[in-house]
């Protein structure tokens, strides 16, 4: 019973998982309810994937009362976490884990979508697989439906595994209503207000893509999840996009030196694009 | 009068080191004692001449009568003395009189603001994006938070020119894209500091830079084995965006299954990180021209483009090449001459 003391009193005495989930770096995870933890079934073949699986699911479930060594009880607190991340994939996509981890992303507990263009959006934590051990985590913004590098290193070095590839697809198919509005708001270099035509001939292929996949929805009469007044004027855009360049014009590498030169600093800025 | 640079650490550098002032460049006093590089910046900064006094570290020796200094000045800064003359002496006397503690902080928030702006237009000028450039090489702007991307490294930009606007954000040419820098220290930097154009100038100003490298990884240029014809729209074609197109698209998946467009919780923002399998389908110009349009159409500047890269030509006019050699050599800080590191210069 020493070693219950001496280790760290709190966080024997006090329950495991409470004080594993308030720790530093692990503020992606929820706390996995006791029922859920004790039904066997629900734990299915993780006792070959956890080393001392039934010490470490103890440990979890604050039954533990094995006296033994430091360097024992350090493989079992570190199997006791990775059995926690695996069954944390499984439970966020339960009814209650999916609850709990939306009150999280709410509270954007995740981080906030790096992309400008996304104003701050809450991320989903998610795996680039599903076995453990390959990936770390990622995350995921609902707006921009694409994935991004957690900033900090304590959170880079989570594995994905523990959060898996279908929780944040999930969590929109329940909450639907969660799903946010897609925006074509975009990023266009330019140089002194004019476009980059590298670039901006990308963008325009883009966009038509864009629009084509509009129309696809359109047929198939499902909700394109765009702003409404973008989904009226979906033909007027490329128009928009045409009569600013015809009036801007682009730049290319090689007309670069001549015409800045021309325009000088005082132009700066004030060619507005 | 020349300052002395250096013997103490001058302002500017000073400045640079600040924590979350990593992007800054140091911009040379040459520069900054051009003022044709500081038209107009006038207008737009409280406390003007004290402020760039300050910057250039021509401090006005406080127990000195006023007389002397007010001479003093005139000699240290004489361009902008000449400028500002009419309003000079009143200004001058003015702040005699109230230039107290208090009054430093109030110049010093001005120095940094006129700082900020002449880097903006130091950045795009010659040695201001060499200075840049080296920067980017040894990773100080960070690299893409994207996963596709790779860690490619970032350049710092402005969303706009105006100061007070929005905070510095980093363009990521990889993905043609720009983030929120990750350290919220730079949440207090202005992006007018930085500017618009500057991201986009530098890519077309060092089209030799292999783009999808590494932050990790010493930069290193494109290999030149594919000659000429690896160019398109003014850049590399490996250079358009190497971090978006097939592969480098996240695809949604549930229990390894694709969730499909007709869902409506499925993709709708593919197109955002699209890019063409064939990237030479972006060639407008070409197409355009092998199109055969008739000219009666009204995009009269399209065609002749389209008739310039037909023949594999794209160096401007001569006459106009011409006039912008002349206004290189007459004017000693333009704003855009290039030929260090296989520059825009060498691509004519």
């Amino acid at each position: 019973m020493d070693d219950y003391v001496s280790e760290s009193d709190s966080d024997y005495t006090s329950y495991w998982r409470d004080w594993f989930i308030s720790s530093r770096g692990n503020e992606y995870f929820c706390e996995i309810d006791e029922d859920y933890l004790t039904d066997r079934f629900n734990l299915t073949g993780l006792n070959t994937e956890v080393q001392y699986y039934q010490y470490a699911l103890d440990l979890v479930t604050d039954v533990f009362d094995l006296d033994c060594d430091d360097e024992m009880r350090e493989t079992i607190e570190k199997s006791a976490r990775h059995l926690y991340g695996l069954v944390h994939a499984r439970y966020i996509v339960t009814t209650r884990g999916l609850a709990k981890m939306l009150e999280k992303y709410k509270k954007a507990d995740f981080g906030k979508c790096p992309r400008v263009m996304c104003h701050s959006h809450p991320l989903l934590p998610m795996g680039l697989a599903d076995i453990p051990s390959q990936k770390p985590v990622k995350l995921y913004c609902a707006r921009c439906e694409d994935i991004y590098n957690p900033k900090s290193s304590r959170h880079a070095a989570i594995d994905g595994a523990y959060f898996g590839t279908s929780f944040h697809n999930i969590i929109f198919q329940v909450y639907p209503a969660l799903i946010p509005t897609k925006s074509a708001e975009r990023y266009v270099p330019r140089c002194y207000g004019f476009k980059v035509h590298a670039a901006a001939a990308l963008v325009r292929w883009q966009n038509n893509q864009r629009d084509d996949m509009r129309r696809r929805l359109r047929k198939m009469e499902v909700e394109s999840g765009f702003k409404d007044g973008e989904d009226d004027i979906e033909g007027d855009d490329d128009d928009e996009e045409d009569e600013e360049d015809e009036e801007i014009g682009e730049l290319e590498a090689a007309q670069v030196a001549g015409f800045i030169e021309g325009a000088g600093a005082a132009g700066v800025g004030t060619i507005a694009g | 009068m020349s300052t002395s640079s250096g013997v103490p650490e001058s302002w500017i550098s000073s400045f640079c080191s600040l924590l979350g002032h990593e992007y800054f460049a140091e911009v040379s006093e040459e520069f900054i004692e051009d003022d044709f590089n500081l038209t107009g910046l006038q207008t737009q900064v409280a406390m003007y001449k004290e402020a760039l006094e300050m910057i250039l570290d021509v401090e006005p020796e406080e127990d000195d009568e006023d007389d002397d200094e007010e001479e003093e000045e005139e000699e240290d800064v004489s361009g902008d003395a000449r400028d500002g003359l009419p309003g000079g002496r009143p200004h001058g006397e003015r702040r005699h009189h109230s230039r107290i503690a208090s009054d430093l902080s109030v110049i010093e928030s001005s120095a940094e603001m006129l700082y900020g702006l002449i880097h903006q237009r130091f950045i795009c000028s010659r040695a201001g994006i060499q200075q840049m450039s080296e920067k980017y090489e040894l990773g100080h702007f960070g690299v893409c938070p994207r996963t596709n991307c790779s860690q490619t490294r970032t350049l710092p930009v402005g969303l706009s020119d105006i100061p007070g606007e929005d905070t510095v954000k980093l363009f990521c040419p990889s993905c043609l894209d720009v983030y929120v820098p990750p350290n919220s220290r730079f949440q207090t930097v202005d992006g007018a500091f930085f500017g618009r154009t500057f991201g986009a100038l530098f890519l077309l100003t060092f089209p030799e830079y292999d783009l999808s490298k590494p932050g990790g990884e010493p930069i290193t240029n494109l290999s030149r084995n594919n000659g000429i014809d690896d160019m398109m729209n003014g850049m590399h074609a490996r250079n358009i965006a190497p971090g978006l197109g097939p592969k480098k698209i996240y695809e949604p998946r549930i229990y390894g299954f694709r969730v499909s467009e007709a869902a409506r919780s499925g993709p709708r923002m593919k197109w955002l990180r699209e890019k063409p399998a064939d990237i030479t389908v972006l060639d407008e110009a070409r197409h355009f021209a092998a199109d055969d349009h008739d000219s009666d159409d009204d995009d009269e500047s399209m065609n002749v483009n389209g008739q310039l890269i037909a023949t594999g030509r794209r160096r401007p006019a001569g006459s106009a090449r011409l006039r912008a050699q002349q206004q290189r050599q007459n004017q000693n800080g333009s704003p855009m001459a290039v030929e260090p590191n296989g520059g825009a210069e060498s691509e004519l």
